[in-house]
């Protein structure tokens, strides 16, 4: 579990975090949602230590993270795999060796073979076992994100952040990569965290959905009583979606019995 | 300035506090050595030939008074190009090939959040993308200044021979005339120096990188900029301290 406590950030006088407190839950998919500019790619740079917040703490399963000793950063660090939203993949190495590259760094004791094992099993995990020897050039931008995840969890990572991991690909691949980080989520009872202004993100793996506003967050709770949440910033970003929209017009033109009918078809094929 | 200055420093300290482990750097050491040194040869072999033998013509070509014998030509011909040709231009050829090369490759990956992983991995990414670039550059830039010695020696003889301005014997009796072997050796300081200045000073720029594909073609640019007149500075106070 992460627990974040009145965390600021400013940007040449632009508060951008104005005292997010929140807290991030142990085998849960925490989605942070809202539009853009309201500080989400911040408050995960300042989770993983990529920027150092004016104010405030971080706390990595009971462990202070801001402000402790270099060590005691490193080793959560070493727990952190992370998806980027353009995967970030060294585009100087084959798709095997990126995944390879943590166990490397991370964990030297590892023998050859059981690095190769490992990767083998994490390719196979993401469902890439036939790409291992393809340059991150030659795959298309879904399974740039696979690869990604499958680095992020090499070397048995305790925590997953990903910064936007449906970004740039198309309906059915968002909602195949959202199912495989939900997924991972719950078989290795990792902590996620999921930046995301994705509608079928909130509906599919919403189990801890935090919206932000303006730097602060408005509200939090799971996507079964996002629909009724009582924050009009929030109504405000959720009738916005097209998919939303969608719906709303269906019981318009259909009546309850459409919305019924359209709700109980499987999200991919809404 | 000062800021700069300070935050190159800093830059610089990171990069050793705390270094990753001994064999991932030699690893590391042994790949930028290649792509520093080996892939520089070419380059540094065309520019260094040409540059010896366009530097015995055009001495040949002002040495007009019969009193000053024709050995003179290899004797100046070698003494510019061990005391500054060598050094200096092969530095200054390899700021725009290798410092590019490194501030292009170092903005790349930041702006493509590479950097961002390895840190995010806890993996110091000065210490591991910087500090074998640097020692590599350290390395390879006195090899390459020695062969840029040999070959622009060289080049003067063949053109200095083939062009008819003097003959081969008077050309080697000038370069073997009153060599000072310490020469070499304050040539080898230089080249270490600027190695340093070009490859700090690029990855400086590249690693610091911010924006997109408009700004890493401007960290190139700034790193081969900086990069020569840094050399060019350091050349001046290198000869006023060691010679």
């Amino acid at each position: 579990m992460i627990e974040i406590s009145n965390l600021e950030k400013s940007f040449d006088g632009n508060q951008v975090l104005k005292g997010i407190s929140c807290t991030l839950e142990t085998g849960k998919c925490n989605l942070l949602l809202g539009g853009s500019g309201t500080g989400k790619s911040v408050l995960l740079s300042c989770v993983v230590g990529l920027m150092k917040p004016d104010l405030g703490s971080i706390t990595f399963d009971g462990t202070v993270y801001t402000n402790s000793k270099v060590d005691i950063r490193q080793e959560i660090r070493r727990k952190i795999g992370m998806l980027f939203q353009g995967s970030a993949l060294f585009d100087s190495m084959t798709v095997a060796k990126n995944v390879e590259f943590p166990l490397q760094m991370l964990t030297p004791d590892m023998s050859e073979e059981e690095r190769r094992d490992r990767v083998e099993f994490c390719l196979k995990r993401v469902g890439l076992e036939n790409a291992g020897n393809k340059m991150p050039s030659e795959i298309s931008g879904g399974m740039k994100k696979r690869v990604g995840i499958a680095r992020a969890i090499a070397p048995n990572c305790t925590y997953l952040f990903c910064d936007e991991p449906n970004s740039g690909l198309d309906p059915a691949t968002s909602i195949k990569i959202d199912e495989l980080i939900y997924e991972i989520t719950h078989e290795y009872n990792i902590t996620t965290a999921i930046i995301t202004h994705d509608m079928n993100s909130v509906v599919g793996i919403g189990d801890h959905i935090i919206f932000l506003h303006q730097g602060k967050k408005l509200w939090d709770g799971d996507k079964e009583h996002i629909l009724n949440a009582d924050v009009p910033e929030l109504r405000e970003f959720i009738f916005s979606s097209s998919l939303v929209r969608a719906a709303k017009r269906v019981e318009e033109e259909d009546g309850p019995q459409g919305l019924e009918h359209l709700a109980a078809e499987p999200l991919s094929e809404v | 300035m000062f800021k700069i200055f300070g935050s190159f420093v800093l830059f610089l300290y990171n990069m050793v506090a705390r270094a990753e482990r001994l064999k991932v750097l030699w690893r590391r050491f042994f790949e930028e050595a290649t792509l520093i040194g080996v892939n520089s040869i070419f380059i540094v072999g065309i520019v260094s030939a040409f540059i010896g033998a366009v530097t015995c013509i055009q001495i040949a070509y002002n040495l007009t008074n019969p009193l000053i014998p024709k050995s003179t030509i290899g004797y100046m011909v070698r003494e510019m190009t061990i005391l500054e040709l060598a050094p200096t231009i092969t530095s200054i050829v390899l700021a725009g090939k290798v410092g590019s090369s490194i501030a292009g490759g170092l903005g790349t990956m930041r702006i493509t959040e590479q950097i961002s992983a390895l840190e995010v991995m806890g993996i110091n990414a000065t210490s591991y993308l910087v500090l074998p670039r640097i020692l590599a550059a350290m390395l390879m830039f006195p090899l390459l200044v020695i062969l840029a010695m040999a070959l622009s020696i060289l080049g003067g003889y063949i053109a200095g021979t083939l062009s008819g301005v003097m003959a081969p014997q008077d050309y080697i009796e000038g370069i073997r005339t009153d060599f000072i072997p310490y020469n070499i050796f304050f040539a080898l300081i230089k080249a270490v120096v600027f190695a340093f200045l070009v490859s700090g000073i690029s990855a400086y720029k590249g690693f610091y990188t911010e924006g997109g594909a408009l700004e890493v073609g401007a960290a190139s640019t700034s790193a081969v900029t900086n990069s020569i007149i840094a050399i060019l500075v350091a050349d001046y106070v290198l000869a006023a301290i060691l010679l």
